[in-house]
């Protein structure tokens, strides 16, 4: 017996089919700027679950799922598809290509990886001088950006032209629990909607907004936000567990967020305050229903959310991330029961909503 | 200095009891409940509309426009500068990060209150031989809890400077006179406004300590045809203070430029015109590091002139900000003349 | 070019080795698949004391017949685990890594079970703030393989051995990328090289060496050595390659041919007769200086009991000791090809000048 409310409520579970689907996500390059591959799969996906769908200039895909009871209130959900990687600024010949990044790729794990560059994703790789040739004064500096180049093999001169983009070939992988992979920021985000999309309630208009260069600087969401004009907003994004021992063996006090304990859900990053209405909605959901979730610590980073909340005469708007270790390098940890409860908490938390969540009551969220 | 002949001798008064009551309420940005509140309280019986929108700011309505009258935006955030809890630790000490531009400086010994009513002070760990000045991470909140269980704060909390405000001579001396003061002088002059040919849009906006939101969401729904901002700027009258001709006492500070804007110069001269007609003592700002609500209605849709109208202000995001009661009558003068009488174009 | 590489299915048999770990140490994997592979070519298979792997083809010269050593190390650089906390494995190499390539490489942690995992890099806010643009030391590191605290400690144990995981790659332009091509690009030659014999007439005794523990004390090529007693040694080796701008003399383009070594490690007769034969066969090589100590086996074997006259012959890899090492698959075939030849015209009249005090 479970005397939790709602416990019994229907609930979505990641399975096969869902992992697959991530799998084919992750394994997907759509660095910023670049998100074809990944726009067409997301299209692919939903195209014939959807009322509405459309590509806008930039190349978001904005979807609408409309419910069918009175009064809906209209609830965007922002995704990104991009992720960050790197682009060719120069040809050395020889295969030898200089590079710069995209977006925050963290560069001091750049060196010593396979990578996939370009419209046709050739093979290369980020070589290094051996360490036995290296000066003893070389020995641990960092490397930087000016002296990697991307190697695309004997052939591979002029493979590739100035402009296009690359990032790690990293392979998905699961273990257990436990999902290894480039770009689950936010391809985690990406399947989440999917999945609701898979999902819609009825009591609510879904609009899912698939942006483009979050990355950037929340360059997509913007634009997305004014032209579907919703009544509130959640990003759904993953964000950076950083729960990992500190070097001295001191209490870590800067987590951001942790693996195993649910979703994050935001009440501040470096320039979005959430809205404490919709944090407060979410948070109670989850405590109706039993699932797991952790305010993630209040700091830095930004979502989808950053860009939206200023839209037009403002949008109510939160953020709910998937917490995941190592973002912006070759390989993402997550677990998949995070995912399953980030997926279940938004799936539950909409199906709650009307239009009193908009009630100014107080600004407390607790 | 002496408050020039046309005021009301109650003035002073009543905007100094404004302010009492208005900085002791926690208002972190994006948490502007209880103030919002507050002033809806008092200034509802004195505009003709008034609502709540979607991110909080109040918005209030007032007046019918004349055949040579305007339609202008009055914006005055209420959100202060705070804390946030990020992490509480085995031995129940809080760890934390900034809403808005907190200075490290003014941090250790002061006093925190959180919106349920914990109250803290800032610790400091300083290592041995340290020269430079502490960082956050060295930085953390007493609660008075002794583990993580007893602790009353939570990871997300918000909380503010605690500090009652205090008189000394003629200045006051408090926590978030930025912006209370800018506030208690438009209420003052919602309550007090006489006879005008223009219609008035009234912003108490919400988040201008981040990135001014409030205002650039609030200005984005309105249809006014020019704008004024209501805040504090820096001063330029401390010891090595860096340079700048603005000094606490010599009246309200008409913006030129500051770091996000260049204010629309018929505004500009508008303001210091009616200034002299009226013999209000004024001074002129140019802010090098920092902006006001003005910066973003100025660029809302197709564009709104906007303008600033500062007041002078040392110790800016700290506990203890100062501004002079002179300063504050006067602004309140030159706003009610420039409300009332003919508009900039 | 005389090679016939359709008899053995290079990429693939490279590939199948590309995918064994083998730390110095932990060998064990990769010696029962040479012992597998090189069977049919050989008379018989051993293994060493210490687990170097002896495969020995007999000669058809008159007893006692001369030895010829071919030595190649089979240990490949890895690491291991010092140290389980919070779920997370710190760790430390065996051999020398560069800890700036570890942050984001796939691992395979040999514990109880393998257990997979990648190595990570805490980041800024978890490291001491003094390190100033430096990268994090490998102290610092750990592998993360997503097990709980529980199920880790459950698997793995201090000193543990941990590989390299990255699948092989076959990039453009004939390129294998792979880890540990350091040393079985070598290992790889060897094959071609008894391949080539199977049918062929030699009068020297060939004792094809797979040895451990190059990376960190040569003790494998030493000990094996000593058993063997061999009149001359070839050791096979990768060397530098080199990329556009590095041009450092001690690197050599990838697909122009073996290196054959010169310097104090190496017979200088050996190295002019290789030369020699090279030219004549028409086989691309590179002359490669290496001073003093070479860094190969080559080093410790040229001491071993009364002295072996050893020569180096090296292949240009890409990357050494980081998991994306590259070589190109022709110079693994011409060496293999090569030392055949070598062996094959391998007579009594070679001993005599070896044993002079100027080379002839």
């Amino acid at each position: 017996m479970n005397d939790v409310e709602g416990a019994l409520e229907p609930r979505l579970t990641i399975g096969s089919e869902q992992l697959a689907l991530l799998e084919q996500l992750s394994n997907t390059i759509g660095v910023s700027g670049h998100e074809d591959a990944v726009r067409s799969l997301v299209i692919e996906k939903i195209r014939s679950r959807v009322d509405d769908l459309q590509v806008d200039t930039m190349g978001n895909v904005l979807a609408a799922c409309r419910g069918t009871t009175a009064e809906r209130v209209k609830v965007m959900l922002a995704a990104h598809m991009d992720e960050v990687g790197f682009i060719i600024t120069a040809d050395e010949g020889g295969g030898l290509y200089r590079i710069e990044r995209v977006g925050g790729l963290v560069t001091n794990w750049l060196a010593g990886k396979v990578v996939s560059v370009g419209r046709e994703t050739l093979p290369g790789f980020i070589g290094t001088v051996p360490i036995h040739l290296l000066d003893e004064s070389d020995r641990g500096r960092a490397v930087s950006m000016k002296q990697l180049r991307v190697n695309l093999g004997a052939q591979g001169a002029g493979r590739v032209s100035l402009g296009e983009v690359g990032t790690y070939a990293t392979r998905f992988k699961v273990s257990s629990n436990t999902i290894f992979g480039k770009a689950l920021d936010d391809r985690l985000g990406v399947a989440t909607l999917i999945e609701l999309i898979n999902h819609a309630p009825a009591n609510i208009d879904l609009l899912a907004a698939f942006t483009v260069q979050e990355e950037l600087g929340l360059r997509g969401a913007g634009i997305a936000a004014y032209k579907m004009t919703p009544d509130l907003a959640i990003a759904v994004d993953s964000t950076p567990a950083y729960d990992l021992p500190v070097w001295d063996g001191s209490e870590n006090t800067r987590w951001n967020s942790r693996l195993d304990d649910g979703p994050a859900i935001y009440v501040a990053d470096r320039g979005t305050i959430s809205d404490p209405r919709l944090v407060r909605h979410l948070v109670q959901a989850a405590e109706a229903t039993g699932l797991p979730y952790q305010l993630r610590q209040p700091g830095g980073g930004g979502t989808d959310a950053g860009a939206i909340h200023r839209q037009r005469d403002g949008i109510p708007s939160v953020s709910v991330s998937v917490p995941g270790r190592y973002a912006h390098t070759p390989v993402m940890v997550a677990r998949i029961s995070d995912w399953q409860a980030t997926v279940n908490l938004l799936y539950l938390a909409l199906q709650r909503m009307d239009r009193t969540i908009l009630d100014r009551s107080d600004d407390d969220y607790r | 200095m002496t408050i020039v002949d046309s005021l009301n001798g109650d003035t002073v008064e009543n905007i100094k009891g404004l302010l009492r009551e208005l900085v002791q309420i926690p208002a972190p940005a994006g948490h502007e409940g209880r103030v919002r509140q507050a002033i809806q309280e008092i200034i509802t019986p004195h505009v003709d509309s008034i609502k709540v929108d979607a991110l909080g700011n109040l918005i209030a309505r007032k007046g019918r426009k004349a055949a040579d009258g305007r339609h202008i935006l009055l914006s005055a955030h209420m959100d202060e500068i705070g804390v946030i809890a990020t992490h509480i630790d085995a031995n129940g000490f809080v760890r934390f990060t900034s809403v808005g531009a907190l200075f490290l400086r003014y941090l250790p010994g002061g006093h925190v209150r959180f919106l349920d009513g914990a109250r803290g002070l800032v610790g400091v760990n300083i290592e041995p031989g340290q020269t430079k000045f502490p960082s956050m991470e060295q930085m953390f909140l007493d609660v008075g809890a002794s583990n993580r269980q007893d602790c009353p704060v939570q990871v997300g909390d918000l909380a503010v400077f605690d500090r009652p405000m205090l008189e000394i001579g003629n200045r006051v001396v408090g926590k978030s006179l930025d912006n209370r003061t800018g506030v208690a002088v438009l209420i003052e002059v919602i309550r007090s406004l006489g006879e005008s040919p223009h219609t008035f849009t009234f912003v108490f906006s919400v988040q201008e300590e981040l990135s001014r939101q409030g205002a650039m969401t609030a200005a984005f729904a309105s249809d006014a045809e020019m704008a004024i901002a209501v805040d504090v700027t820096t001063s330029g009258d401390t010891p090595q203070a860096a340079r700048m001709a603005v000094s606490l006492g010599g009246g309200p500070a008409i913006k030129v430029r500051d770091q996000g804007m260049i204010a629309d110069a018929r505004i500009v001269r508008w303001m210091a015109d009616s200034a002299e007609q009226a013999g209000i003592p004024h001074q002129y700002e140019v802010l090098e590091l920092g902006t006001t609500d003005a910066q973003m209605i100025q660029v809302a849709r197709e564009g709104i002139p906007s303008g600033c109208l500062s007041i002078p202000l040392r110790y800016l995001h700290s506990p203890a900000e100062m501004v002079d009661l002179n300063d504050l009558a006067q602004t309140y003068a030159l706003l009610t003349r420039l409300l009332t009488g003919k508009a900039a174009f | 070019m005389a090679t016939d590489p359709t008899m053995l299915n290079l990429n693939e048999y490279l590939t199948a080795m590309l995918s064994l770990p083998g730390i110095p140490g932990n060998e064990a994997p990769v010696r029962d698949m040479l012992a597998r592979v090189w069977s049919p070519f050989v008379d018989e298979v051993s293994s060493s004391r210490l687990g170097s792997l002896h495969a020995i083809k007999h000669g058809g010269g008159a007893e006692p017949r001369r030895r010829v050593m071919v030595t190649a190390h089979m240990d490949g650089v890895g690491m291991m685990v010092t140290e389980i906390i919070d779920g997370f494995i710190r760790f430390t190499d065996v051999g020398s890594l560069d800890a700036r390539v570890l942050p984001g490489q796939e691992v395979t942690v040999h514990g109880r079970r393998d257990v997979p995992g990648v190595i990570v890099d805490p980041g800024e806010r978890l490291l001491p703030a003094d390190l100033d643009g430096r990268a994090a030391p490998m102290r610092y590191l750990f592998i993360d393989t997503g097990l709980t605290p529980d199920a880790l400690t459950a698997a793995v144990q201090v000193g543990d051995p941990i590989s390299y995981a990255l699948q092989p790659l076959a990039l453009d332009g004939d390129w294998l990328l792979g880890h540990t091509l350091d040393n079985r690009a070598s290992l790889a030659a060897i094959s071609i090289c008894l391949e080539q014999l199977r049918d062929v007439p030699h009068d020297w005794d060939v004792w094809c060496v797979a040895t451990v523990q190059e990376e960190t004390t040569h003790a494998g090529a030493m000990t094996s050595a000593y058993t063997i007693q061999p009149d001359m040694a070839i050791v096979l080796d990768v060397t530098y390659g080199r990329t556009g701008e590095n041009h450092d003399p001690s690197t050599f383009p990838l697909g122009e041919g073996p290196t054959l070594g010169i310097g104090p490690n190496i017979h200088p007769v050996l190295h002019q007769r290789f030369k020699r034969l090279a030219g004549d066969l028409e086989i691309p090589y590179q002359i490669e200086v290496l001073p003093g100590n070479s860094l190969t086996d080559a080093h410790a074997l040229q001491v071993v009991a009364g002295g072996i006259p050893c020569m180096v012959i090296g292949i240009p890899l890409l990357n050494m000791h980081t998991p994306v090492e590259v070589a190109a698959v022709k110079d693994i075939q011409q060496t293999g090809y090569l030392v055949a030849r070598w062996i094959e015209a391998l007579g009594k009249n070679i001993v005599e000048p070896l044993l002079a005090e100027e080379p002839a």
